[in-house]
């Protein structure tokens, strides 16, 4: 099977004589850089452990985001770095200090604190039809935010979705939370491709869908 | 707003493209249903000239909003917290004195009464009977044990709260001495401002100023006093302990502020420090005292 291939504006790079992928733009965590480029790294970013395992995302680059759990910004910042106009939501004020830091650089990259069970609250900001919905809130209902979402994402768009088990139920086998979860996301979406994170991320699946 | 409008319920509608003020309270306070093409609308309407100039000044607007918005709940928060924990501490104080009065007149009437905010709490539940004419008692420990819960649920209240004030305070800490160090300093931010030495003696204030003009040895510990660090180290060392330990928490103190990071490290750390210092104690006597709080 071949591997998709990654993004435009997503590369392998070496960095220490490591291959790693890599976005061009300012550094947001203390990665390491190379000139423009800066490292991803999958074990703090689920999108870039998505990436990293060859799962199908559906990107290209230049897409229209809309990033759900944006916290400091550490991946949202590399999706602004190979993405078009990326809107950031994330709930809580102290990782949004920070992204208001990595948004600095980026100009397209637009910072909203707002809930993301409530898109009332910024469907005013945010534009209809994205491309892409990344979610990560690692919350209580994770399936709920992305049905509540849906009505952003273009019908052909993409949801990309990291699902935390421990944050639905902390007593739960993993397993049977994520059946729940692809249970309750069939109301909205259909399911393309699930894959669990292992190796980079305990306990988390990852889920590429589409709006049905 | 109607909804027939070309640009009704976007953002900028009604919004001075110059108005940056104005724009970012309407991203703050609008709300809508559903989204629409907004960057279309907005050219369409005359708002921006182009989509580029559109995102142009939605960049600077959302900036803007989320700045403020971000400033206004971190305020909130940990000025939030410093009531809840002042209040916390009065209902505890206030119930103990209750209590005391309360066993005390008890006492003039019920061979058996106990003491302390448990005695309140069996007469009020009527697990002790007393007299009809002694009413007054029975509702005073009403009163009292419903204080003491009032205490209990801001203590609640505080330690669920301070780890989102204060991560790494908070761990380092304990939720309720780091809420304390809080509402002592005055917030956050001047907790975050002061040297370690400073944290080191906050609650000792009486002592330290009595220090100043003479009259008495330099404190070497505050409230940070009841951290086990300090507390469970021979006294002989409790100086060294108490230093490193309001080194790491003003370390804690400043990543809560300034970055909100995680700081796991700190607490191996501090665990790493104190073990050194108890070393030098060890097989010494009295490693405790044992007081209580
Ligand atoms: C695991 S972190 C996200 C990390 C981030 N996606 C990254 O890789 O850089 C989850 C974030 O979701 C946020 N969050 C949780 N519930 C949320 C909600 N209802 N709306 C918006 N953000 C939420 C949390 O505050 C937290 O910052």
């Amino acid at each position: 099977m071949s591997e998709p291939a990654l993004p435009d504006g997503v590369e392998r790079r070496s960095f220490d004589g490591t291959e790693r992928l890599a976005t061009r733009g300012e550094a947001v965590y203390g990665e390491p850089t190379d000139g423009d480029w800066r490292a991803w790294n999958p074990r703090r970013s689920k999108l870039g452990a998505m990436l990293e395992l060859g799962m199908e995302t559906g990107l290209a680059g230049g897409e229209t985001v809309l990033y759900l759990g944006a916290a400091s910004g550490t991946t949202v910042s590399h999706v602004a770095d190979f993405a078009g106009p990326t809107y950031a939501v994330e709930f809580a004020a102290r990782p949004a200090r920070d992204l208001l830091e990595a948004a600095d650089s980026r100009p397209r990259l637009f910072p909203l604190l707002a809930d993301a069970r409530k898109p009332e609250t910024y469907a005013h900001v945010v534009e209809s039809d994205v491309d892409v919905v990344v979610q990560d809130v690692a919350t209580r209902g994770q399936a709920r935010v992305a049905l509540e979402n849906r009505r952003f994402l273009a019908d052909d768009g993409r949801l990309l979705l990291a699902v935390k088990a421990r944050s639905e139920n902390v007593a739960r086998d993993p397993a049977a939370v994520f059946e729940d979860v692809r249970h309750e996301l069939a109301d909205g979406y259909d399911l393309l491709e699930c894959r669990r994170l292992d190796g980079y991320h305990v306990d988390h699946e990852a889920i590429v869908a589409r709006p049905r | 707003m109607s909804d027939d409008a070309p640009i009704a319920g976007g953002w900028f509608a009604g919004v001075d493209p110059d108005d940056l003020e104005a724009g970012a309270s309407a991203i703050r306070e609008g709300e809508r249903s559903h989204p629409r093409d907004w960057p279309a609308l907005a050219v369409e309407s005359g708002f921006a000239d182009d989509e580029r100039e559109y995102y142009d000044l939605l960049k600077e607007t959302t900036a803007r909003a989320t700045k403020a918005a971000v400033s206004e709940a971190e305020r909130a928060d940990d000025r939030q917290l410093v009531h809840a924990v002042r209040a916390m501490d009065d209902c505890e104080r206030t119930a103990n004195e209750l209590a005391e009065r309360l066993a005390e007149w008890a006492g003039t009437v019920d061979s058996e009464a106990g003491t302390g905010i448990e005695y309140a709490r069996s007469l009020s539940s009527g697990g002790r009977s007393l007299e009809a004419d002694d009413r007054r008692i029975v509702s005073l420990a009403e009163r009292t044990a419903s204080l003491a819960d009032e205490a209990d649920e801001l203590r609640e209240f505080v330690e669920r709260r301070t780890p989102t004030v204060a991560p790494n305070l908070a761990a380092l800490a304990g939720p309720v001495l780091g809420a304390r160090l809080i509402s002592l300093a005055g917030g956050l931010e001047n907790l975050a401002k002061k040297p370690s030495g400073t944290i080191q003696v906050l609650g000792a204030e009486d002592a330290l100023f009595a220090h100043l003009r003479g009259h008495a040895p330099s404190p070497k510990h505050g409230i940070i006093y009841v951290h086990d660090a300090v507390r469970g180290t021979h006294p002989d060392e409790r100086g060294s302990a108490a230093r490193a330990l309001a080194g790491k928490l003003a370390i804690a103190a400043r990543i809560d502020h300034y970055s909100g990071d995680l700081k796991p490290e700190l607490e191996d750390e501090l665990d790493g420090r104190i073990r050194t210092i108890r070393a030098r104690t060890d097989g010494k006597p009295d490693a405790d005292g044992g007081s209580d709080e």
